[in-house]
């Protein structure tokens, strides 16, 4: 009781407060980045940074990188790299715009305007996207390519497939209920979004519970009530933030009234309606939730982790890694595909230099996430969060109206100045 | 005394008329025409520790990979408990209990110790999820066996000590019902406390009639611990005594010359 040598007392006390809550600090880190570029540049922008339309703006602009980006994580994280997700997705993309505006409706008959034509060439974009992943995968686990060159020659290769299987041509328009899986045309609505809000915080506290239960189960020491209710709050604040502001974001009235028109009604004076979530963001947070699922939860996500911190160890453990590296490149070029279609969605045509960069985007989205490029060591939320605080620069920026090449150099910068800052951390705390 | 040898078999079983756990009869290895393993033939019977011995080169490692299936024999057979087995993989030689301590300890320095500990053989819950709850709370159990004073569950192995991070690989090697254990060079980066700890370790495992191959530099932990002992040089098998036919003198003799101790000639 009066022991001096606390050590020895097996309830750990006097801990910090993060300590306590058991908080990554890294995440606490790049949330507090993020909400500093978001306040310089909504001083600098007069507040037209922070408004609900530039978020909602913002949110859609980053869908497409962040979903890459998780799959980038798994890449990386086994110790490769892929340089060729942003010609794959053009490959996804043109396959998908030829698929509903020529193949399925020309040679297969079906009538333009089919709900059929959405969900096929989906599930065929997919498919393409897989399949050149897997074969990506072959070429890196079983013939031995260095990643590098694989997806360098992918960079090559699959821009210009993209290219040859349109001619080059913009297409467009494409289907109206594909479009509306880009974001813009494509919202919850008000209700449909709170309602949404809502399952997100029940699920979120039951994980936070379970978690919880799962500990004391086993008798593992578990942080206090307070800290637990703490970490909810805040969790369900950000939660309900989140919908509040995309939820207080207006249609604009001509467009509600074309809206209308289009069903040949009038619109009520005085009516109003939001956009709310996009189901592209709705689509990032499934991914971000089942890839998050697979990293932490599943044996192909524990198998990822050890091949990456020591892939001896993890073949002398008898996975086969071979076999894995293929999975991880079959899950980048399924990513990549449903990256392609929330691009061309959201422009609602395809265009020839769709995906242009992004695989540099990307992998700065990953690495400014927290992913070690000497592999083992990522997070998906990190590398969403690192899309984010990109995304926010660059539109940050050219709301300000910094030319475009500064726009480039300041990107670039921050790129190394995140991973320095990243250096600096690990060897600090010698996590890692 | 085992049946199919007839050349003359060196002394052999600490039980004879029991089947050896493991015959690796003839092995051969080469790499791009240098023979690391040529012709060697060794065995091991419950309950017994055999030590490994040579210089480095000598073939030992790479005999013992054969075994634990991360090399493949180019000819040779592997019989294990009377039967012969095809060991192709890591997968393979875990099927049939054999289990590996590599002296690198083959630990995925980014994962925590349950997940180094279960790696490649997870505990799943009925969903099929990992169930890192139960693994960390068989991690401690064993631990507690091992070395009790073993606290750091929660950190990635990385962040461990030398002892540490070898119990890590011990328990591993321990936990899933090992009948053939090899042992690569286990107490190389160990103080005196710890080596004290694996050679307490390695009775305990004899009494439960577990087979250890032991792979070592050091004669003493070798004379100490087994009960015969098989000397390589230069990719073939020198001999294989019972240790207490022989000295220090006889081994080093065979480890360096590569020759025969005279009376058991």
């Amino acid at each position: 009781m009066t022991d001096t040598a606390s050590q020895a007392t097996t309830s750990p006390k006097k801990r910090g407060f993060i300590e306590t809550l058991e908080l990554d600090t890294r995440l606490l880190g790049m949330i507090g980045a993020f909400i500093l570029v978001c306040i310089a540049f909504n001083i600098v922008t007069d507040g037209r940074f922070l408004t609900a339309r530039n978020i909602f703006n913002l949110t859609i602009q980053t869908v497409s990188v962040a979903i890459m980006a998780t799959g980038m994580v798994f890449i990386i994280v086994t110790r490769h790299i892929d340089l060729s997700v942003g010609s794959l997705l053009a490959t996804c993309s043109a396959t998908m715009a030829m698929m509903q505006t020529a193949v399925l409706p020309g040679w297969l008959g079906l009538e333009l305007g089919s709900p059929l034509i959405a969900p096929i060439t989906i599930v065929v974009g997919l498919l393409v996207g897989a399949l050149i992943g897997s074969f990506h995968g072959y070429l890196v686990g079983y013939l031995g390519i260095p990643a590098f060159i694989v997806t360098l020659g992918g960079l090559l290769v699959w821009r210009n497939v993209a290219w040859y299987l349109t001619n080059g041509q913009t297409i467009g328009p494409l289907d109206e209920t594909y479009v509306d899986l880009g974001g813009i045309s494509g919202t919850l609505g008000e209700t449909g979004s709170w309602i949404l809000g809502l399952i997100a915080v029940l699920g979120a506290l039951y994980a936070i519970w379970n978690g919880r239960r799962a500990k004391i189960a086993h008798k593992f020491p578990v942080k206090p009530i307070w800290a637990e209710m703490l970490v909810a709050t805040v969790i369900i604040a950000v939660i309900l933030g989140f919908v509040w502001i995309l939820n207080s974001y207006q249609i604009p009235g001509p467009r509600l009234e074309r809206q209308f028109e289009a069903r040949g009604e009038t619109m009520p004076d005085g009516y109003t309606a939001a956009y709310g979530v996009p189901y592209s963001v709705l689509l990032l947070i499934g991914v971000a939730v089942v890839m998050t699922v697979v990293a932490r939860r599943t044996r192909l996500g524990r198998y990822i982790f050890a091949t990456g911190g020591n892939p001896d160890a993890a073949e002398l453990s008898g996975i086969n890694t071979r076999l894995l590296t293929v999975k991880v490149f079959a899950i980048m070029g399924a990513l990549c595909a449903l990256a392609g279609m929330v691009a061309s969605a959201r422009l609602s045509f395809h265009s020839n230099d769709i995906g242009t960069l992004d695989e540099l985007r990307v992998i700065a989205a990953a690495v400014i996430g927290g992913t070690a490029l000497s592999g083992g060591i990522g997070t998906i939320y990190g590398a969403i969060l690192g899309a984010l605080i990109m995304q926010s620069l660059q539109s940050g920026m050219a709301m300000v109206g910094v030319d475009a090449p500064l726009q480039n150099i300041v990107v670039g910068a921050v790129l190394v100045f995140a991973v320095l800052i990243d250096i600096i951390y690990r060897k600090r705390t010698g996590a890692v | 005394m085992t049946v199919t040898e007839t050349n003359a078999p060196p002394p052999t079983g600490t039980s004879p008329g029991t089947t050896p756990l493991v015959e690796m009869r003839d092995i051969c290895v080469s790499f791009g025409g240098i023979h690391a393993v040529d012709h060697v033939s060794v065995d091991l019977y419950p309950g017994e520790v055999v030590g490994l011995l040579g210089h480095n080169g000598a073939g030992k490692s790479t005999l013992i990979k054969v075994l634990s299936g991360a090399i493949k024999a180019d000819s040779g057979e592997i019989l294990v408990e009377g039967e012969k087995v095809e060991i192709t993989n890591p997968r393979d030689a875990r099927a049939h209990n054999i289990e590996t301590i590599y002296q690198t300890l083959a630990l995925a320095d980014n994962l925590d110790a349950a997940s180094n500990l279960f790696l490649g053989r997870e505990l799943t819950t009925p969903m099929g999820f990992v169930d890192d709850a139960a693994m960390e709370a068989e991690t401690r159990k064993i631990m507690g066996r091992l070395n009790s004073n073993f606290k750091k569950f929660a950190d990635p192995v990385k962040a461990l000590s030398g002892g540490q991070r070898q119990s890590v690989a011990i328990a591993r090697a321990v936990y899933f019902n090992a009948k053939i254990l090899i042992m690569d060079e286990p107490t190389a980066a160990l103080g005196p406390q710890e080596t004290k700890m694996v050679a307490e370790l390695v009775q305990e495992l004899k009494k439960q009639g577990i087979g250890i191959f032991l792979i070592s530099h050091d004669i003493h932990d070798v004379m100490d611990l087994c009960d015969r002992v098989s000397v390589m040089k230069n990719g073939q098998l020198v001999g294989t005594e019972r240790v207490e036919d022989v000295t220090d003198d006889d081994i080093l003799g065979m480890i360096i010359l590569g020759k025969q101790p005279e009376k058991a000639a």
